[in-house]
């Protein structure tokens, strides 16, 4: 059933009528966000030009019992941003300002669309740096990386999104504006509310201001490839980097299907008998730079790399850096549906993880190419299949399971920096517990009981 | 009304399921830049065409308008991680839209009758509006309408273009460039694609080309008449009349050069029509008496800049004449062909040229094929963008390899009041070579 048109009255008399969509060539667009074969149609989507707005359209939802799924760059890669059935997708990319780069407390405060890049440029601009790099932050906006905690390249030495929110202005279910935090490095000021709301999908409140905290730009930075014949010997390789009490900013990783498809897309020179490849990065002081870079070269060589080829420029660090930054791109176009996994487990189990990987694709017939951050166990297991074989879709299922199964089996988790959002609900409560999941929903209710945020995502209630 | 999309139905779907709508297209995409709107967008103009092929949509107005509000710039195609064919979806949208007759106006069926029907498939008839056109501009009557403003008589629409109209040359290609020329040292025989407007506006181009070739000791065959490649056909819905231009442009090459076998390349030298021409391989794929030749085309093709990288880009030996230029890349060039380095290599060849990087070069102009003449407000937002960018830089020059681009930068430069040279590349190396025979004495003058 369509929304009643009074309802639509309503929500063009809150945003303004050019901001609320209807017709299906504008909603169609609006039914997905950047994860595979996940679809339900928008009916409308909304675009709130303030935090007012946007309590003002939640206070209306709240009355209609209204569904809304919040949304920004719609990048996500677990479904968080599909729309529900019969609600509003509320966008908030017009909610993009840059309110102020502060460079004595070293923060920048913005408004929840403004695009993820953007605050990485302006921070550059200034020296500093803005560490977390998800994949999609040329477009993806902060409010989402937020909303989904996202992780990037440098977790393993910089953390993640949560490590830089400092505060957040949050519209809570019933339309009341809160601020969560504050320019403080220390702030213990009762519960650490924001930290409830960073990472939780849209499920508790929408966020429209974000407080971020920025670091000083390394002074320089040097980048090596190694490449081995086993896997175990690439796995051992940054076990032996960090007991060397060398935190390299960048420790990436590259299957040999990977390495296939990217040589074969990218045709850097890449040996195609390699088992895995690793693409390592330490920034900092020039001094340590140079002896750290010099130290991961000698492990490597150590442990039985092939070849470690050591940049010995800005333009060489990026031709490097090619072979990882195009690993995603090689693989999704082998096949017609990419589906883009985050199995997560210790460091330490890395190597069985994989090989785990390799052997159930092997047993499914099915082609999974895994790439990913090697330093903070963080895997991405890539499905290169097609949406309209249901036989195959069948099998990718079956080894999804069993890969989240041995993922948890080894002390890990089915998503290091995706969320759950739909594409991985039904995995949540084998991976947390019940009891863990009973305290998730009780948090749901008391801050959300009209079920109106994005229900359905997660968990169900 | 037909709901069916035949172009779209007929696509292999895998064509449009290739698009894994991640949105790494969003931030390259000028419209989305612009609106913020995901129907604006690449990933989302896909989500309409697959709702269309899966019934989920009609063929409607709307959606007629939509994907003519596309650019077709193929800067997506650049961002794009999964290789999708946007291209190709995009011509068959816009050919579905015109078979189903959704856009139908009066006037516009009238003006796309005149030009992409009539005008562009008859070279001999465009060549003698070119000739009239001269006339008008030659004898000073141009600017005589122009200062009794009498172009104010004009209808709004057509005066607001009036001021686009450029220059059209006294002897276009057929009369500059021999139908063939031999350098004194033969190492390859190539094919010069001339083009159309390219032929009547910038025709000293053309020439400058085959001189370039000449110096890098190639023979060089050009077709008397040639079409227009059918660019403008594919691009605007028409693609049967896409391929007659193609069929044409075949035979009309293997009649000067013998058979295209006699040819190691075929050569344009501008870069939304090279985008074009390199995909006739696809565009005849069914058509028994022309498959095979098209692939020997496609196969052939290759922009100047690109061939001249491949066969070892020559350094003309003549005195440094310091200059600073700047490259806006063709969209067709760099996102539909992929040639980056090339022009800038070409640029950096010639001696005294100081290459400084226009900020977003490869961000579009506006221009489009026909998108200046079809949606003149968005276009202007993009030449202003790059009217600015341009200024950035300092450069007294820019470099382009594109007429479409060349005349919607003169025209946008013209009226702002500034004065930087639009080139192509090769004209430059052209004038390098050309100091370099005639020792330091001053370059002759093109056009």
């Amino acid at each position: 059933m369509a929304l009643a048109s009074e309802s639509l009255a309503t929500l063009r008399g809150i945003v303004g009528a050019e901001n609320v969509l209807t017709q299906p060539e504008d909603v169609i667009p609006y039914g997905f966000d950047g994860t595979a074969a996940l679809k339900q149609p928008a009916e409308c989507v909304v675009f709130p030009r303030n935090p007012g707005e946007v309590a003002e359209v939640l206070k209306f939802a709240g009355q209609n019992r209204l569904p809304v799924v919040t949304r920004g760059s719609g990048t996500g890669l677990s479904g968080g941003s599909v729309p529900v059935k019969n609600g509003i997708v509320m966008c908030l990319v017009k909610l993009d300002r840059v309110i102020q780069l502060d460079e004595k407390n070293l923060t920048i405060l913005v408004e929840a669309g403004v695009v993820t890049q953007k605050i990485a440029d302006l921070a550059a601009a200034a020296g500093l740096l803005y560490p977390p790099d998800p994949g999609s932050m040329k477009i993806s906006t902060i409010g989402g990386n937020v909303a989904e905690n996202s992780g990037g390249l440098r977790g393993l030495k910089y953390g993640v999104t949560r490590d830089y929110v400092m505060g957040l202005e949050v519209v809570l279910p019933d339309g009341k504006i809160v601020w969560l935090g504050s320019q403080c490095v220390k702030d213990v000021a009762g519960y650490s509310m924001k930290d409830v709301f960073i990472g939780s999908e849209g499920t508790l409140g929408v966020i429209t201001k974000v407080l971020l905290k920025l670091v000083p730009q390394p002074a320089a930075k040097k980048t090596l490839l190694a490449t081995f014949a086993r896997m175990d010997a690439a796995a051992e390789t940054v076990s032996a980097i960090i007991a060397a009490r060398i935190i390299p900013c960048t420790l990436e990783f590259l299957d040999k299907i990977t390495i296939r498809c990217v040589e074969d897309y990218a045709h850097i020179g890449l040996p195609l008998d390699a088992e895995a490849l690793l693409l390592m990065e330490t920034d900092g002081h020039p001094a340590v730079v140079e002896d750290e870079a010099r130290r991961m070269e000698q492990i490597a060589r150590q442990h039985g790399a092939d070849a470690v080829v050591v940049a010995q420029s800005a333009e060489e660090s990026a031709r490097l850096a090619t072979a990882r930054r195009s690993a995603f791109s090689a693989l999704a176009r082998v096949a017609p549906t990419t589906i883009l996994e985050d199995a997560t487990v210790p460091r330490s189990e890395l190597a069985r993880m994989i090989r785990f990987i390799q052997e159930v694709g092997e047993r499914h017939r099915l082609r999974i190419g895994t790439f990913g951050h090697m330093g903070d166990g963080n895997l991405h297991p890539t499905f290169l299949t097609d949406e309209r074989n249901h036989e195959e879709m069948e099998r990718v299922e079956k080894a999804m399971q069993e890969i989240f199964d041995f993922a948890i089996q080894l002390g890990g988790t089915i998503t290091g920096e995706h969320g759950v959002g739909l594409a991985k609900k039904r995995f949540l409560p084998g991976a947390i517990g019940g009891a863990s999941l009973d305290l998730m929903r009780q948090l749901k209710r008391t801050l959300d009981p009209g079920t109106i945020l994005n229900p359905g995502k997660i968990f169900d209630l | 009304m037909s709901a069916k999309p035949p172009q779209l139905a007929h696509l292999d779907y895998s064509v449009l399921q290739q698009c894994m709508h991640c949105g790494m297209c969003l931030p390259t995409c000028p419209t989305y830049d612009t609106t913020k709107l995901e129907r604006n967008s690449p990933r989302g103009r896909i989500s309409l065409m697959r709702a269309l092929a899966d019934g989920d949509l009609e063929l409607t107005e709307e959606f007629g308008k939509e994907m003519y509000y596309c650019l077709g710039c193929l800067a997506c195609m650049t961002a794009c991680p999964a290789g999708v064919n946007y291209a190709e979806m995009f011509e068959a949208a816009r050919s579905d839209i015109e078979t189903a007759g959704v856009l139908d106006k009066p006037k516009r069926n009238f003006v796309r009758w005149i030009t992409v029907k009539f005008i562009f498939t008859h070279p001999r008839l465009l060549r003698l509006l070119g000739r009239g056109l001269y006339v008008y501009q030659a004898t000073g009557l141009q600017g005589l309408v122009r200062r009794l403003r009498l172009t104010a008589l004009l209808p709004r629409s057509l005066r607001e273009l009036e001021p686009l109209t450029p220059t059209v040359r006294r002897h276009f290609s057929d009369a500059l460039i021999q139908e063939v020329e031999t350098p004194p040292q033969r190492q390859h025989r190539v094919g010069l694609l001339t083009g159309c407007v390219q032929d009547l506006i910038y025709s000293e181009v053309n020439r400058d080309t085959a001189d370039v070739l000449l110096a890098h000791h190639c023979t060089v065959f050009t077709p008397r008449l040639q079409s227009c490649c059918g660019s403008l056909h594919a691009h605007n819905g028409e693609l049967e009349l896409a391929r007659e231009m193609a069929r044409r442009n075949i035979v009309a090459m293997e009649k000067s050069a013998g058979s295209l076998d006699q040819l190691d390349a075929i050569i344009t030298n501008a870069g939304g029509c090279g985008s074009h021409l390199k995909g006739y391989a696809h565009l005849l794929h069914d058509d028994p008496a022309f498959a095979a030749r098209a692939k020997a085309w496609s196969e052939k093709l290759k922009d100047i800049h690109e061939w001249l990288a491949q066969i070892g880009l020559q350094r003309p030996a003549c005195p440094a004449q310091p200059e600073r230029v700047t490259y806006h890349e063709s969209c067709h060039l760099c996102h539909g062909q992929k040639v980056v380095r090339p022009p800038r290599d070409v640029l950096r060849a010639v001696p005294g040229l100081e290459l400084v990087e226009l900020p977003e070069s490869n961000w579009c102009c506006g221009s489009a094929g026909i998108y200046n003449i079809t949606q003149p407000e968005m276009a202007g937002k993009l030449l202003d963008r790059k009217l600015a960018n341009l200024q950035r830089t300092g450069a007294a020059v820019v470099a382009s390899g594109n007429p479409g681009c060349s005349v919607q930068l003169e025209a946008g430069l013209r009226q702002a009041g500034r004065n930087i040279r639009v080139v192509h590349p090769v004209s430059l190396l052209a004038e390098a070579f050309r100091r370099a025979e005639t020792g330091a004495k001053k370059p002759t003058p093109t056009s």
